[in-house]
């Protein structure tokens, strides 16, 4: 027996060995197939967000320009200062001082004003409101320039662009050009971006508005999610009776985790807003839609760390006499806690990602402000993304992806703190 | 005015709770006997006597108090406002609210009624008031009779930790009850809506119907927008994307999970593990932005070139196909959907080759196979059920995707599978139908339920079946 199997024939130990080199390239290349996968997604990972810094980073810097304003007291009514038209006599002073003479219409005071942002005149006025002694006198207004001179600033419009294909005239450039060489501009970090609400005029528009609808979202979701998660997982994994209710009860949790999101968004538009009349677009509407969204996650995730504390700490616990509640209260789930605290934390990542939902339920709209309750309309950061990526204005699509780097600065905060309590306090058994 | 009484609540079963405790070992002491439950279980008990009954008032009042309140306020009317049509009368008594909140109102209102405005407004907030009043007096009684109640009966011989049990079991069995709720929420929201949008257009018209423009004509002599809601275009849209997705996902995700379950070394493995959680991490909308700035412009220069370099050759047809491509073709949008699903794909796949036992690899690799050989002849024959489950749970998952089709497809419903062509999908359909201005049972409006309803089915279908065949896979070799 041993004989027939251990000797090879050797014309067939030939053949073997003919094709040992064929398998053996085989072989490499099946393993260059797997390291070519694992290197597209990473490189696909590096590629979308470093387009994503590459895009952004420019929203978090903006330009400024300081110019000395003789206010007119022919021009500036002093008990209704914001009546004055501030951009135009700015631009035509400036005009002035650039030595251009202007048309009979005014074009190109109006063009001049055009780089100015409507921030100037609110700030002028409110000089003017605070100290109505200053018309007569010359002050000097530092202003945000407007959208596309920011734009021409940081280097995003070039004059070499076909004068038809840009908003800036020739003229205008070489206006723009000349401030900058009189020191007139200045660039600073662009404060506006995070503490202003959302605005039609790019240069103004912030996500502060929106930060303050999501983290609002995400406190009704995890107020409503987290209590009834953990408390839905407590009781399938350690008191139900094994039934037909309990059966329907998994795999219906199994299924919704597999719900598309925007199901989601279809069920609060028919039941929490044409049904139970809630504000539309307002937090606590999202919130409750992203509750429903997170639970099975929490469940799935809870009731795994229930399961990984051994039963041996159950089985002691009633041997000393505590009853069913008494254990789980006090040795199970607090032993399990860093797991479902990891899994809630992860969810409500998720959830503060989630935009399909939020768009059903009216976060589309634009809402300027900043909300102060859970009943008031609002935006959201995931939905501020998508608004600002259909905004035709320029100048919003590097603050879209400044708000994707906020964004996902969060998740991943989010993520690390569950990492950390993950690392931290588990315990293997 | 839940919200105001709801410290009170606190505050009741607070003392509630440390009055129970302390009556409790008061009469234990007394009596000279051992308790039967703990003092924290009567306090607990006493708590529950307190804060539930007040809970149900306090909703009973919340759920009554807002028609009861317009029934007073319909009643105690002047005529004139009875007699107006129901739906003006309830935007006067919107604005009479508004007005006595101190707000300015939406309308103008004509004479008799604009001077009613001040006195109902008066009388609404006047109403108002008193209901929200008696809510929290029926709260506040209840609390008390509850307490009367409880207080009577803590004794060491009452069963206080079995009732606490009780009520805490209730509670858990409430909470997942929250899942079934949610299905019945969704099934029945998605179905009435659904319901009466096919009462206007038949079901054999949607399914079947090749022809999309939800575009409703407001005025009946409008021209050249009769609406049409033959969803077939929608469907394939959504499958075509799907297929380009799927082709991306389904090779790199499981060429990704046999790479790192059988070749990765622990350190490759430690980064590459991590990468793949932040792309399955990375919110859809990020994806949307990337295909649309990034993605589509790039491929559309692509094919603009190859195009204009094909132009006035033998494939001059093509070329000029090619060169006038647009940002928005299916195969963006599949394209970097496939590639949000490779660490979906890639960790199913993960799990479902680490189940396959370790004996059959050692098996293989005793009769002299190398690696590869045992994954092709071994390992992916064993765990094909449960691969092929994660597709499909994959393939539900790019049905159901949305922003990324919303912000890289586009919105013209044409029918067809070239890639190239702009497509839409059923998500973005729902999205468009309902934002924006809209009014409610308009066709066009609830069509977006019937393409919910549609869209939930078949993820429903797809799901439970990839969730069978994964369990029955795990089953196998457990």
């Amino acid at each position: 027996m041993t004989e027939a199997t251990s000797t090879i024939a050797p014309a067939r130990a030939d053949r073997l060995k003919a094709g040992l080199k064929g398998r053996y390239a085989r072989e490499r290349r099946f393993k260059l197939y797997g390291i070519l996968a694992v290197s597209v997604a990473i490189g696909f990972l590096v590629l979308l967000l470093g387009r994503i810094i590459e895009q952004g980073h420019t929203a978090f810097y903006a330009h400024e320009v300081t110019l000395p304003v003789y206010m007119d007291p022919a021009r500036i009514d002093a008990s209704y200062p914001q009546g004055t038209n501030f951009e135009l006599l700015v631009a035509e002073q400036e005009l002035v001082r650039l030595g251009v003479t202007d048309d009979a219409e005014g074009t190109k005071a109006n063009a001049m004003r055009s780089l100015f942002s409507s921030e100037l005149k609110y700030r002028a006025a409110d000089i003017i409101r605070a100290r109505p002694h200053l018309i007569g006198h010359t002050v000097t207004i530092p202003a945000p320039t407007s959208d596309e001179a920011d734009l021409y600033y940081k280097g995003e419009i070039s004059i070499e662009t076909p004068a038809d294909q840009r908003r800036l005239s020739d003229e205008q450039i070489g206006w723009l050009d000349r401030m900058k060489a009189d020191g007139a501009v200045r660039t600073h970090f662009n404060t506006a971006l995070f503490t202003k609400g959302d605005s039609t005029e790019p240069e103004l528009a912030g996500v502060l508005g929106a930060l303050v609808g999501s983290a609002l979202m995400l406190m009704v979701t995890a107020i409503i999610a987290i209590p009834i998660g953990i408390g839905a997982a407590v009781y399938l994994e350690e008191f139900s009776a094994k039934n037909r209710l309990t059966d329907l009860i998994e795999v219906n949790i199994n299924n919704l985790a597999a719900v598309p999101s925007i199901v989601y968004g279809l069920l609060g538009v028919a039941v929490f807003i044409n049904w139970a009349h809630l504000p539309r677009s307002s937090p606590i509407v999202g919130g409750l839609v992203l509750a429903l969204m997170a639970l099975p996650t929490i469940i799935i995730a809870t009731r795994s760390s229930l399961k990984a504390v051994p039963p041996s700490i159950r089985e002691a616990a009633l041997a000393m006499g505590a009853s069913r509640t008494q254990t789980v209260f006090q040795h199970v789930l607090p032993l399990a806690m860093p797991g479902v605290m990891t899994g809630s934390i992860i969810s409500m990542a998720h959830a503060l990602g989630e935009t399909a939902p939020l768009l059903l339920i009216g976060m589309v709209s634009f809402v300027p402000g900043v909300p102060h309750s859970i009943a008031e309309p609002t935006g959201a950061l995931p939905s501020l993304v998508y608004i600002w990526e259909n905004a035709s204005e320029r100048a919003f699509h590097e603050r879209t992806a400044a708000a994707i780097l906020v964004l996902l600065t969060f998740m991943i905060v989010m993520n690390a703190a569950a990492i950390v309590l993950r690392r931290r306090f588990e315990r293997r058994w | 005015m839940i919200w105001f009484y709801l410290p009170v609540l606190i505050v009741l079963s607070g003392l509630a709770f440390w009055g129970g405790r302390r009556l409790a070992t008061k009469r234990a002491a007394r009596q000279a006997t051992k308790a039967h439950s703990r003092p924290v279980q009567h306090g607990l008990y006493a708590l529950i006597w307190v804060a539930v009954p007040a809970l149900a008032a306090l909703m009973i009042a919340g759920v009554f108090s807002d028609s009861l309140g317009h029934q007073m306020l319909v009643a105690g009317a002047p005529d004139e406002v009875t007699q107006l049509e129901p739906f003006r009368r309830e935007a006067f008594f919107a604005d009479a609210q508004r007005v006595g909140m101190g707000n300015t109102p939406q309308q103008i209102w004509p004479a008799p009624l604009s001077e009613y405005l001040a006195v109902e407004g008066k009388r609404a907030v006047q109403i108002n008031r008193t209901l929200g009043a008696g809510g929290m007096i029926a709260a506040l009684l209840a609390s008390i009779l509850g307490g009367l109640f409880v207080f009577t009966r803590i004794r060491p011989d009452l069963r206080a930790r079995n009732k606490v049990e009780g009520w805490i079991g209730a509670v858990l069995f409430l909470c997942s009850a929250v899942a079934i709720l949610t299905t019945i929420g969704i099934v029945f929201s998605l179905l009435l809506d659904s319901l009466r949008f096919f009462q206007s257009v038949p079901v054999t018209e949607f399914l079947f119907g090749t022809q999309w423009s939800p575009q409703m004509a407001i005025r009946a002599d409008q021209v050249g927008s009769t609406g049409a809601f033959g969803a077939v275009p929608l469907f394939a849209g959504t499958f075509l994307i799907m297929l380009i997705a799927m082709c991306v996902a389904a090779p790199i995700g499981l060429f990704a999970a046999i790479y790192l379950s059988e070749y990765a070394s622990p350190v490759s493995r430690a980064v590459v593990k991590p990468v793949l959680e932040i792309l399955a991490g990375v919110p859809t909308v990020v994806y949307g932005f990337f295909a649309a700035l990034t993605v589509g412009p790039a491929f559309r220069v692509f094919f603009n070139e190859i195009g204009l370099m094909l132009v006035g050759g033998p494939l001059n047809d093509l070329g000029l196909y090619l060169s006038l491509v647009q940002n928005q073709m299916a195969l963006v949008a599949g394209a970097v959907m496939g590639i949000m699903l490779i660490p979906f794909v890639s960790s199913l796949s993960d799990d479902i080759i680490n189940a396959v036992p370790q004996s059959l690899r050692d098996g293989s690799y005793a009769m002299g196979a190398t690696k590869s050989e045992t994954v092709k002849r071994v390992l992916l024959p064993a765990a094909l059920p449960g691969i092929s489950g994660a597709m499909l749970l994959a393939m539900s998952r790019a049905i159901g995707e949305t922003m990324i089709v919303t912000m890289a497809a586009g919105l013209a419903a044409n029918l067809t599978l070239n890639p190239l062509d702009t497509v839409t999908t059923v998500t973005v359909q729902i999205v468009t139908l309902l934002t924006g201005d809209q009014e409610f049972d308009s066709p066009k409006t609830l069509s977006a339920f019937g393409l919910g309803l549609t869209l939930f089915l078949v993820t429903l279908v797809l799901n439970v079946v990839a969730q069978r065949i994964v369990q029955t896979y795990r089953e196998q070799y457990d």
